[in-house]
Protein backbone atom coordinates (compact mmCIF):
# COMPACT_ATOMS: atom_id res chain seq x y z
CA UNK A 1 0.00 0.00 0.00
CA UNK A 2 1.57 3.32 -1.19
CA UNK A 3 1.53 6.19 1.58
CA UNK A 4 -1.94 8.03 0.93
CA UNK A 5 -3.00 10.69 -1.61
CA UNK A 6 -4.15 13.73 0.56
CA UNK A 7 -7.40 14.73 -0.44
CA UNK A 8 -6.73 17.78 -2.47
CA UNK A 9 -7.78 16.42 -5.61
CA UNK A 10 -6.44 15.67 -8.75
CA UNK A 11 -5.73 19.41 -9.58
CA UNK A 12 -4.02 20.24 -6.39
CA UNK A 13 -0.27 18.97 -7.64
CA UNK A 14 -0.43 21.80 -10.33
CA UNK A 15 1.15 25.22 -9.56
CA UNK A 16 -0.20 27.54 -11.97
CA UNK A 17 2.54 29.31 -14.15
CA UNK A 18 3.33 31.02 -17.41
CA UNK A 19 6.69 30.04 -17.74
CA UNK A 20 8.70 28.40 -20.33
CA UNK A 21 8.14 24.77 -19.00
CA UNK A 22 4.36 25.55 -18.49
CA UNK A 23 4.14 26.45 -22.03
CA UNK A 24 5.73 23.42 -23.38
CA UNK A 25 3.28 20.91 -25.05
CA UNK A 26 2.36 18.26 -22.29
CA UNK A 27 3.95 15.13 -24.80
CA UNK A 28 7.26 16.83 -25.22
CA UNK A 29 7.12 17.09 -21.80
CA UNK A 30 6.41 13.31 -21.14
CA UNK A 31 8.99 12.54 -23.43
CA UNK A 32 11.36 14.44 -21.70
CA UNK A 33 10.67 12.82 -18.23
CA UNK A 34 10.75 9.50 -19.39
CA UNK A 35 13.90 10.17 -21.30
CA UNK A 36 15.27 11.48 -17.95
CA UNK A 37 14.32 8.61 -16.12
CA UNK A 38 15.68 5.91 -18.58
CA UNK A 39 19.19 7.47 -18.14
CA UNK A 40 18.74 7.73 -14.22
CA UNK A 41 17.62 3.80 -14.53
CA UNK A 42 20.75 3.27 -17.13
CA UNK A 43 23.25 4.47 -14.52
CA UNK A 44 25.07 1.67 -12.89
CA UNK A 45 25.02 1.52 -9.26
CA UNK A 46 28.39 -0.48 -8.67
CA UNK A 47 29.90 2.36 -10.04
CA UNK A 48 32.19 4.43 -7.61
CA UNK A 49 30.90 7.36 -10.12
CA UNK A 50 27.41 6.96 -9.77
CA UNK A 51 27.27 9.14 -6.69
CA UNK A 52 28.41 12.41 -8.51
CA UNK A 53 26.38 11.63 -11.39
CA UNK A 54 23.24 11.30 -9.28
CA UNK A 55 24.28 14.84 -7.79
CA UNK A 56 24.41 16.30 -11.75
CA UNK A 57 21.11 14.60 -12.23
CA UNK A 58 19.72 16.09 -9.02
CA UNK A 59 21.68 19.75 -10.26
CA UNK A 60 19.54 19.46 -13.45
CA UNK A 61 16.43 19.19 -11.94
CA UNK A 62 16.80 21.62 -9.43
CA UNK A 63 17.57 24.21 -12.59
CA UNK A 64 14.54 23.20 -14.13
CA UNK A 65 12.70 23.53 -11.06
CA UNK A 66 13.97 27.19 -10.75
CA UNK A 67 13.23 27.80 -14.66
CA UNK A 68 9.68 26.82 -13.62
CA UNK A 69 8.83 28.56 -10.50
CA UNK A 70 8.56 25.28 -8.52
CA UNK A 71 9.49 25.63 -5.02
CA UNK A 72 11.59 23.36 -2.69
CA UNK A 73 8.32 22.90 -0.52
CA UNK A 74 6.12 21.46 -3.88
CA UNK A 75 9.61 19.45 -4.45
CA UNK A 76 9.60 18.06 -1.10
CA UNK A 77 5.91 17.35 -0.48
CA UNK A 78 5.98 15.32 -3.79
CA UNK A 79 8.78 12.45 -2.58
CA UNK A 80 6.47 11.52 0.56
CA UNK A 81 5.04 9.25 -2.02
CA UNK A 82 8.33 7.66 -1.53
CA UNK A 83 8.06 6.60 1.98
CA UNK A 84 7.29 2.71 1.39
CA UNK A 85 10.45 2.31 -0.88
CA UNK A 86 12.71 3.67 2.19
CA UNK A 87 11.51 1.14 3.86
CA UNK A 88 12.35 -1.72 1.34
CA UNK A 89 15.68 0.07 0.74
CA UNK A 90 16.43 0.10 4.09
CA UNK A 91 15.65 -4.01 4.20
CA UNK A 92 17.94 -4.56 1.41
CA UNK A 93 20.38 -2.82 3.81
CA UNK A 94 19.98 -5.55 5.97
CA UNK A 95 19.28 -8.54 3.72
CA UNK A 96 22.40 -8.04 0.72
CA UNK A 97 25.04 -10.61 0.86
CA UNK A 98 28.73 -10.06 0.54
CA UNK A 99 31.29 -8.83 2.97
CA UNK A 100 29.88 -6.61 6.15
CA UNK A 101 30.49 -3.79 7.94
CA UNK A 102 29.26 -2.00 11.21
CA UNK A 103 27.04 1.22 10.85
CA UNK A 104 26.23 3.01 14.48
CA UNK A 105 26.35 -1.05 16.19
CA UNK A 106 24.16 -2.90 13.67
CA UNK A 107 25.96 -5.25 11.06
CA UNK A 108 24.80 -4.45 7.32
CA UNK A 109 25.91 -5.44 3.68
CA UNK A 110 28.16 -3.25 2.43
CA UNK A 111 26.88 -3.93 -1.36
CA UNK A 112 23.42 -3.69 0.05
CA UNK A 113 24.47 -0.22 1.32
CA UNK A 114 25.51 0.93 -1.48
CA UNK A 115 22.61 -0.61 -3.86
CA UNK A 116 20.18 0.27 -1.37
CA UNK A 117 21.66 3.89 -1.53
CA UNK A 118 21.79 3.94 -5.70
CA UNK A 119 18.01 2.53 -5.35
CA UNK A 120 16.62 5.51 -3.39
CA UNK A 121 18.59 7.59 -5.11
CA UNK A 122 17.51 6.79 -8.59
CA UNK A 123 14.39 6.66 -7.47
CA UNK A 124 13.93 9.84 -5.59
CA UNK A 125 15.22 11.97 -8.48
CA UNK A 126 12.50 9.93 -10.87
CA UNK A 127 9.62 11.05 -8.35
CA UNK A 128 11.60 14.62 -8.41
CA UNK A 129 11.17 14.76 -11.98
CA UNK A 130 7.97 13.40 -12.24
CA UNK A 131 6.64 15.68 -9.93
CA UNK A 132 7.87 18.93 -11.84
CA UNK A 133 5.79 17.25 -14.80
CA UNK A 134 2.37 17.24 -12.58
CA UNK A 135 3.73 20.83 -10.90
CA UNK A 136 3.49 22.50 -14.59
CA UNK A 137 1.01 20.33 -16.43
CA UNK A 138 -2.74 20.36 -15.99
CA UNK A 139 -3.89 16.77 -15.68
CA UNK A 140 -6.27 17.87 -18.75
CA UNK A 141 -2.87 18.43 -20.68
CA UNK A 142 -1.27 15.41 -19.39
CA UNK A 143 -4.00 13.68 -20.68
CA UNK A 144 -3.97 15.22 -24.31
CA UNK A 145 0.03 14.17 -24.20
CA UNK A 146 -1.05 10.84 -23.49
CA UNK A 147 -3.32 11.69 -26.22
CA UNK A 148 -0.52 12.62 -28.54
CA UNK A 149 1.92 9.83 -27.26
CA UNK A 150 -0.98 7.44 -29.57
CA UNK A 151 -2.71 5.83 -26.13
CA UNK A 152 -5.28 3.42 -27.20
CA UNK A 153 -8.78 5.68 -27.96
CA UNK A 154 -11.00 3.93 -25.68
CA UNK A 155 -8.29 4.09 -22.66
CA UNK A 156 -7.70 7.90 -23.53
CA UNK A 157 -11.49 8.16 -22.94
CA UNK A 158 -11.35 6.27 -19.59
CA UNK A 159 -8.74 8.15 -18.38
CA UNK A 160 -10.81 11.44 -19.69
CA UNK A 161 -13.58 10.52 -17.34
CA UNK A 162 -11.51 9.63 -14.16
CA UNK A 163 -10.08 12.81 -14.41
CA UNK A 164 -13.18 14.62 -15.35
CA UNK A 165 -15.09 12.83 -12.35
CA UNK A 166 -12.06 11.94 -9.54
CA UNK A 167 -12.78 15.14 -8.17
CA UNK A 168 -16.42 14.57 -7.78
CA UNK A 169 -16.52 11.48 -6.41
CA UNK A 170 -13.62 12.73 -3.93
CA UNK A 171 -15.98 15.54 -2.89
CA UNK A 172 -18.81 12.84 -2.32
CA UNK A 173 -16.51 11.38 0.06
CA UNK A 174 -15.47 14.50 1.24
CA UNK A 175 -19.00 15.37 2.28
CA UNK A 176 -19.46 11.56 3.58
CA UNK A 177 -16.22 12.04 6.13
CA UNK A 178 -17.76 15.73 7.42
CA UNK A 179 -21.13 14.31 8.06
CA UNK A 180 -19.18 11.26 9.78
CA UNK A 181 -17.56 13.25 12.06
CA UNK A 182 -19.64 15.90 12.65
CA UNK A 183 -22.47 13.32 14.40
CA UNK A 184 -19.01 12.21 16.38
CA UNK A 185 -17.53 9.71 14.66
CA UNK A 186 -14.04 8.62 15.18
CA UNK A 187 -12.47 6.00 13.22
CA UNK A 188 -10.45 4.41 16.15
CA UNK A 189 -10.03 0.52 15.71
CA UNK A 190 -11.37 -2.12 13.30
CA UNK A 191 -15.10 -1.78 14.60
CA UNK A 192 -15.25 1.22 12.14
CA UNK A 193 -15.24 -1.13 9.47
CA UNK A 194 -18.71 -1.41 10.53
CA UNK A 195 -19.26 2.18 9.65
CA UNK A 196 -16.83 2.87 6.80
CA UNK A 197 -17.75 -0.12 4.65
CA UNK A 198 -21.21 0.73 4.15
CA UNK A 199 -19.55 4.29 3.23
CA UNK A 200 -17.21 2.72 0.62
CA UNK A 201 -19.95 0.87 -0.35
CA UNK A 202 -22.63 4.07 -1.29
CA UNK A 203 -19.92 5.32 -2.61
CA UNK A 204 -19.52 2.81 -5.36
CA UNK A 205 -23.49 2.76 -5.81
CA UNK A 206 -23.55 6.53 -6.34
CA UNK A 207 -20.27 6.80 -9.04
CA UNK A 208 -21.91 3.73 -10.57
CA UNK A 209 -25.30 5.19 -11.38
CA UNK A 210 -23.80 8.25 -11.60
CA UNK A 211 -21.88 6.72 -14.55
CA UNK A 212 -24.89 5.26 -15.86
CA UNK A 213 -26.84 8.81 -15.92
CA UNK A 214 -23.54 10.43 -17.59
CA UNK A 215 -24.20 7.77 -20.12
CA UNK A 216 -27.71 8.36 -20.75
CA UNK A 217 -26.60 12.36 -21.18
CA UNK A 218 -23.82 11.58 -23.61
CA UNK A 219 -26.12 9.57 -25.22
CA UNK A 220 -28.87 11.70 -25.86
CA UNK A 221 -26.01 14.48 -26.77
CA UNK A 222 -25.28 12.09 -30.04
CA UNK A 223 -22.35 10.02 -28.51
CA UNK A 224 -21.02 7.64 -30.66
CA UNK A 225 -18.29 6.16 -28.66
CA UNK A 226 -15.65 8.10 -30.08
CA UNK A 227 -14.99 11.72 -29.09
CA UNK A 228 -13.95 14.46 -31.50
CA UNK A 229 -10.80 15.97 -31.28
CA UNK A 230 -9.37 19.38 -33.01
CA UNK A 231 -6.72 19.14 -35.77
CA UNK A 232 -3.21 18.79 -33.55
CA UNK A 233 -1.20 21.88 -33.38
CA UNK A 234 2.33 20.92 -34.97
CA UNK A 235 5.40 20.65 -32.58
CA UNK A 236 8.36 23.18 -33.98
CA UNK A 237 12.16 22.35 -33.67
CA UNK A 238 12.65 24.65 -30.65
CA UNK A 239 10.00 23.48 -28.56
CA UNK A 240 11.72 19.74 -29.02
CA UNK A 241 15.10 20.78 -28.40
CA UNK A 242 13.82 22.71 -25.05
CA UNK A 243 11.98 19.81 -24.22
CA UNK A 244 15.03 17.30 -25.15
CA UNK A 245 17.25 19.26 -23.42
CA UNK A 246 17.09 17.74 -19.98
CA UNK A 247 17.54 14.40 -21.20
CA UNK A 248 20.14 14.79 -23.31
CA UNK A 249 22.10 17.22 -20.38
CA UNK A 250 21.14 13.67 -18.27
CA UNK A 251 22.87 11.51 -20.92
CA UNK A 252 25.64 13.73 -21.25
CA UNK A 253 26.36 13.26 -17.28
CA UNK A 254 26.00 9.61 -17.92
CA UNK A 255 28.68 9.90 -20.69
CA UNK A 256 31.22 12.02 -18.63
CA UNK A 257 30.97 9.31 -15.73
CA UNK A 258 31.58 6.28 -18.19
CA UNK A 259 34.53 8.08 -20.11
CA UNK A 260 36.27 9.57 -16.85
CA UNK A 261 35.25 6.96 -14.14
CA UNK B 1 2.57 0.11 -2.41
CA UNK B 2 4.42 1.19 -6.06
CA UNK B 3 7.38 0.34 -7.61
CA UNK B 4 9.72 3.51 -8.55
CA UNK B 5 11.94 3.87 -11.05
CA UNK B 6 15.32 2.08 -10.75
CA UNK B 7 14.56 -0.73 -8.89
CA UNK B 8 14.53 -3.24 -11.80
CA UNK B 9 16.91 -2.93 -14.56
CA UNK B 10 15.84 -2.30 -17.96
CA UNK B 11 15.45 -5.64 -19.14
CA UNK B 12 12.76 -6.64 -17.01
CA UNK B 13 11.06 -3.90 -17.05
CA UNK B 14 11.10 -3.96 -20.52
CA UNK B 15 9.17 -6.96 -20.84
CA UNK B 16 6.68 -6.36 -17.80
CA UNK B 17 6.00 -3.29 -20.10
CA UNK B 18 5.40 -5.70 -22.49
CA UNK B 19 3.15 -7.93 -20.87
CA UNK B 20 1.33 -5.20 -19.01
CA UNK B 21 0.36 -4.03 -22.77
CA UNK B 22 -1.02 -7.36 -23.93
CA UNK B 23 -2.63 -7.84 -20.69
CA UNK B 24 -4.43 -4.23 -21.20
CA UNK B 25 -5.50 -4.50 -24.95
CA UNK B 26 -7.10 -8.31 -23.76
CA UNK B 27 -8.83 -6.31 -21.50
CA UNK B 28 -9.63 -4.03 -23.61
CA UNK B 29 -11.41 -6.44 -25.48
CA UNK B 30 -13.16 -8.30 -22.58
CA UNK B 31 -14.47 -5.01 -21.55
CA UNK B 32 -16.33 -4.25 -24.58
CA UNK B 33 -18.14 -7.52 -23.58
CA UNK B 34 -18.65 -6.26 -20.07
CA UNK B 35 -19.79 -3.08 -20.61
CA UNK B 36 -20.54 -2.84 -24.63
CA UNK B 37 -20.98 0.99 -25.74
CA UNK B 38 -20.74 2.32 -21.79
CA UNK B 39 -16.89 1.00 -21.41
CA UNK B 40 -15.58 4.23 -21.60
CA UNK B 41 -17.97 6.09 -18.63
CA UNK B 42 -18.69 3.11 -16.83
CA UNK B 43 -14.87 2.30 -16.48
CA UNK B 44 -13.98 5.67 -15.70
CA UNK B 45 -16.31 6.36 -13.15
CA UNK B 46 -15.24 2.87 -11.93
CA UNK B 47 -11.57 3.98 -11.87
CA UNK B 48 -12.92 7.17 -10.23
CA UNK B 49 -14.15 5.19 -7.71
CA UNK B 50 -11.17 3.30 -6.71
CA UNK B 51 -9.27 6.27 -7.06
CA UNK B 52 -11.36 8.11 -4.16
CA UNK B 53 -11.80 4.79 -1.83
CA UNK B 54 -7.71 4.44 -2.40
CA UNK B 55 -7.57 8.01 -0.38
CA UNK B 56 -9.99 6.54 2.70
CA UNK B 57 -8.13 5.46 5.57
CA UNK B 58 -9.42 2.84 7.44
CA UNK B 59 -7.66 2.07 10.83
CA UNK B 60 -5.92 -1.41 11.35
CA UNK B 61 -4.76 -1.44 14.81
CA UNK B 62 -2.61 0.50 17.33
CA UNK B 63 -3.02 3.77 15.69
CA UNK B 64 -1.76 2.75 12.27
CA UNK B 65 -4.17 2.70 9.21
CA UNK B 66 -4.53 1.49 5.90
CA UNK B 67 -6.03 2.18 2.91
CA UNK B 68 -7.95 -0.22 0.07
CA UNK B 69 -5.77 -1.29 -3.24
CA UNK B 70 -9.40 -2.56 -4.54
CA UNK B 71 -8.17 -5.05 -7.58
CA UNK B 72 -10.27 -7.95 -6.41
CA UNK B 73 -13.20 -5.60 -4.85
CA UNK B 74 -13.06 -4.61 -8.66
CA UNK B 75 -13.37 -7.38 -10.31
CA UNK B 76 -15.97 -8.89 -8.14
CA UNK B 77 -18.01 -5.58 -8.58
CA UNK B 78 -17.51 -4.93 -12.05
CA UNK B 79 -15.90 -7.89 -13.72
CA UNK B 80 -12.23 -8.79 -14.13
CA UNK B 81 -11.53 -7.01 -17.95
CA UNK B 82 -12.75 -3.56 -16.27
CA UNK B 83 -11.09 -3.72 -12.92
CA UNK B 84 -7.74 -4.57 -15.38
CA UNK B 85 -8.89 -0.96 -17.10
CA UNK B 86 -9.61 0.77 -13.73
CA UNK B 87 -6.71 -0.41 -11.84
CA UNK B 88 -4.39 0.70 -15.00
CA UNK B 89 -5.67 3.86 -15.43
CA UNK B 90 -5.50 4.53 -11.65
CA UNK B 91 -2.12 3.49 -11.51
CA UNK B 92 -1.62 5.69 -14.98
CA UNK B 93 -2.88 8.75 -13.03
CA UNK B 94 -1.18 7.87 -9.75
CA UNK B 95 2.51 7.60 -12.03
CA UNK B 96 2.50 11.02 -14.30
CA UNK B 97 -0.10 13.16 -11.60
CA UNK B 98 1.25 11.90 -8.52
CA UNK B 99 4.91 10.82 -9.18
CA UNK B 100 3.79 7.92 -7.38
CA UNK B 101 5.58 4.78 -9.06
CA UNK B 102 7.81 5.35 -11.66
CA UNK B 103 7.27 5.72 -15.37
CA UNK B 104 9.50 3.49 -16.60
CA UNK B 105 8.48 0.82 -13.83
CA UNK B 106 4.54 1.84 -15.00
CA UNK B 107 4.67 -1.62 -16.67
CA UNK B 108 5.75 -3.79 -13.98
CA UNK B 109 3.14 -1.87 -11.38
CA UNK B 110 0.35 -2.40 -13.88
CA UNK B 111 1.91 -6.65 -14.04
CA UNK B 112 1.35 -6.36 -10.59
CA UNK B 113 -1.48 -4.64 -9.40
CA UNK B 114 -3.86 -4.86 -12.60
CA UNK B 115 -2.98 -7.99 -13.95
CA UNK B 116 -1.78 -10.09 -11.29
CA UNK B 117 -3.53 -8.81 -8.30
CA UNK B 118 -7.62 -8.65 -10.21
CA UNK B 119 -6.53 -12.44 -12.11
CA UNK B 120 -5.61 -13.69 -8.17
CA UNK B 121 -8.04 -12.12 -6.42
CA UNK B 122 -11.03 -13.34 -9.65
CA UNK B 123 -10.09 -16.58 -9.99
CA UNK B 124 -9.69 -17.22 -6.15
CA UNK B 125 -13.01 -15.77 -5.92
CA UNK B 126 -14.76 -17.82 -8.66
CA UNK B 127 -13.70 -21.44 -7.36
CA UNK B 128 -14.45 -20.74 -3.86
CA UNK B 129 -18.00 -19.78 -5.17
CA UNK B 130 -18.64 -23.00 -7.14
CA UNK B 131 -17.04 -25.06 -3.79
CA UNK B 132 -18.69 -23.05 -1.13
CA UNK B 133 -22.64 -22.90 -0.60
CA UNK B 134 -24.57 -20.30 -2.53
CA UNK B 135 -25.28 -17.99 0.36
CA UNK B 136 -24.42 -14.33 0.78
CA UNK B 137 -22.43 -15.83 3.41
CA UNK B 138 -20.38 -17.69 1.24
CA UNK B 139 -19.88 -15.52 -1.79
CA UNK B 140 -18.42 -12.93 1.29
CA UNK B 141 -16.24 -15.74 2.44
CA UNK B 142 -15.03 -16.18 -1.06
CA UNK B 143 -14.61 -12.48 -1.84
CA UNK B 144 -12.41 -12.37 1.45
CA UNK B 145 -10.25 -14.81 0.75
CA UNK B 146 -9.96 -13.72 -2.96
CA UNK B 147 -8.89 -9.82 -1.59
CA UNK B 148 -6.68 -11.43 0.71
CA UNK B 149 -4.46 -13.90 -1.33
CA UNK B 150 -4.26 -11.38 -4.28
CA UNK B 151 -2.22 -9.14 -2.19
CA UNK B 152 0.56 -11.56 -0.81
CA UNK B 153 0.76 -13.05 -4.15
CA UNK B 154 1.18 -9.85 -5.73
CA UNK B 155 4.06 -9.09 -3.43
CA UNK B 156 5.77 -12.33 -4.10
CA UNK B 157 5.52 -12.01 -7.94
CA UNK B 158 7.17 -9.06 -7.11
CA UNK B 159 9.96 -10.51 -5.07
CA UNK B 160 10.04 -12.80 -8.03
CA UNK B 161 10.82 -10.11 -10.76
CA UNK B 162 13.04 -8.66 -8.41
CA UNK B 163 15.64 -11.59 -8.35
CA UNK B 164 15.31 -11.88 -12.22
CA UNK B 165 16.26 -7.92 -12.55
CA UNK B 166 16.76 -6.73 -9.25
CA UNK B 167 19.94 -4.69 -9.40
CA UNK B 168 20.97 -6.06 -5.42
CA UNK B 169 22.13 -9.28 -4.35
CA UNK B 170 19.98 -10.57 -1.48
CA UNK B 171 19.33 -13.57 -0.03
CA UNK B 172 16.05 -14.46 -1.68
CA UNK B 173 13.94 -16.03 1.17
CA UNK B 174 14.65 -13.61 3.35
CA UNK B 175 13.29 -10.90 0.79
CA UNK B 176 10.27 -13.33 0.08
CA UNK B 177 9.57 -13.96 3.79
CA UNK B 178 9.73 -10.37 4.54
CA UNK B 179 7.57 -9.01 1.77
CA UNK B 180 5.22 -12.44 2.07
CA UNK B 181 4.76 -11.46 6.00
CA UNK B 182 4.11 -7.97 5.77
CA UNK B 183 2.12 -8.45 2.78
CA UNK B 184 -0.03 -10.93 4.82
CA UNK B 185 -0.86 -8.42 7.22
CA UNK B 186 -2.08 -5.61 4.43
CA UNK B 187 -3.96 -8.56 2.86
CA UNK B 188 -6.18 -8.97 6.31
CA UNK B 189 -6.88 -5.31 6.16
CA UNK B 190 -7.85 -5.62 2.55
CA UNK B 191 -10.03 -8.58 2.95
CA UNK B 192 -11.83 -6.70 5.72
CA UNK B 193 -12.50 -3.50 3.62
CA UNK B 194 -13.64 -5.67 0.65
CA UNK B 195 -16.08 -7.95 2.89
CA UNK B 196 -17.51 -4.50 4.15
CA UNK B 197 -18.13 -3.05 1.10
CA UNK B 198 -18.90 -5.85 -0.99
CA UNK B 199 -21.91 -6.61 1.93
CA UNK B 200 -22.65 -3.26 1.77
CA UNK B 201 -23.05 -2.81 -1.72
CA UNK B 202 -24.75 -6.52 -1.28
CA UNK B 203 -27.85 -5.04 1.08
CA UNK B 204 -28.35 -1.73 -1.12
CA UNK B 205 -27.90 -2.69 -4.50
CA UNK B 206 -27.31 -6.76 -4.74
CA UNK B 207 -27.85 -6.29 -8.99
CA UNK B 208 -25.25 -4.24 -9.09
CA UNK B 209 -22.06 -6.75 -7.72
CA UNK B 210 -21.84 -8.55 -11.10
CA UNK B 211 -19.70 -11.89 -9.09
CA UNK B 212 -23.10 -12.21 -7.20
CA UNK B 213 -25.49 -12.71 -10.26
CA UNK B 214 -25.82 -16.74 -9.32
CA UNK B 215 -27.59 -15.16 -5.96
CA UNK B 216 -30.43 -13.65 -7.61
CA UNK B 217 -33.30 -14.93 -8.44
CA UNK B 218 -36.40 -13.93 -10.88
CA UNK B 219 -38.37 -11.72 -9.12
CA UNK B 220 -41.53 -13.72 -8.91
CA UNK B 221 -44.25 -11.00 -9.75
CA UNK B 222 -48.05 -11.53 -7.72
CA UNK B 223 -50.37 -13.31 -9.97
CA UNK B 224 -52.77 -11.49 -11.32
CA UNK B 225 -56.14 -11.00 -9.30
CA UNK B 226 -59.11 -12.07 -11.38
CA UNK B 227 -61.31 -9.94 -13.44
CA UNK B 228 -63.72 -8.39 -11.56
CA UNK B 229 -66.91 -9.22 -12.55
CA UNK B 230 -68.47 -6.36 -14.96
CA UNK B 231 -70.69 -3.99 -13.18
CA UNK B 232 -73.85 -4.08 -14.30
CA UNK B 233 -74.54 -0.46 -15.86
CA UNK B 234 -77.97 0.98 -14.85
CA UNK B 235 -80.40 2.10 -16.52
CA UNK B 236 -80.18 5.63 -15.65
CA UNK B 237 -83.41 5.96 -17.86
Amino acid sequence: MGAGHDSGGLAARYVPGTGPVHRLEPHLKLVAVLGFALVVVATPVHAGWAPAAYLGFLVLLLVVARIAGVGPGRLGRGLTVEIPFVLFAVLLVFVSRGPRTEVLGLSVSQSGLAVGGGLLAKATLSVLAATLLAATTEPRALLRGLERLRLPQVLVQILMFMIRYADVVGGELRRMRVARESRGFRARHLGALRVLGPAAGSLFIRSYERGERVHLAMLSRGYTGRLPTGPVAPVGARSWTTALSLPLAAGAVLLTGSLVG
Amino acid sequence: MHVPDGFLDPTTSAATAAVAAAGVALALRGARRELDERTAPMAGLTAAFVFAVQMMNFPVAAGTSGHLIGGALTAILVGPWTAVLCMTVVLLVQAVVFADGGLTALGTNVTLMALVAVAVGYAVFRVLVVLLPRTRVGLLVAAGVGAFLSVPVAALAFVGLFSLGGVADVALGTVAATMGGVHLLIGLGEAAISVAVLSAVLTVRPDLVRGARHLQRDVVLAPRPPAAHPVPVADAS
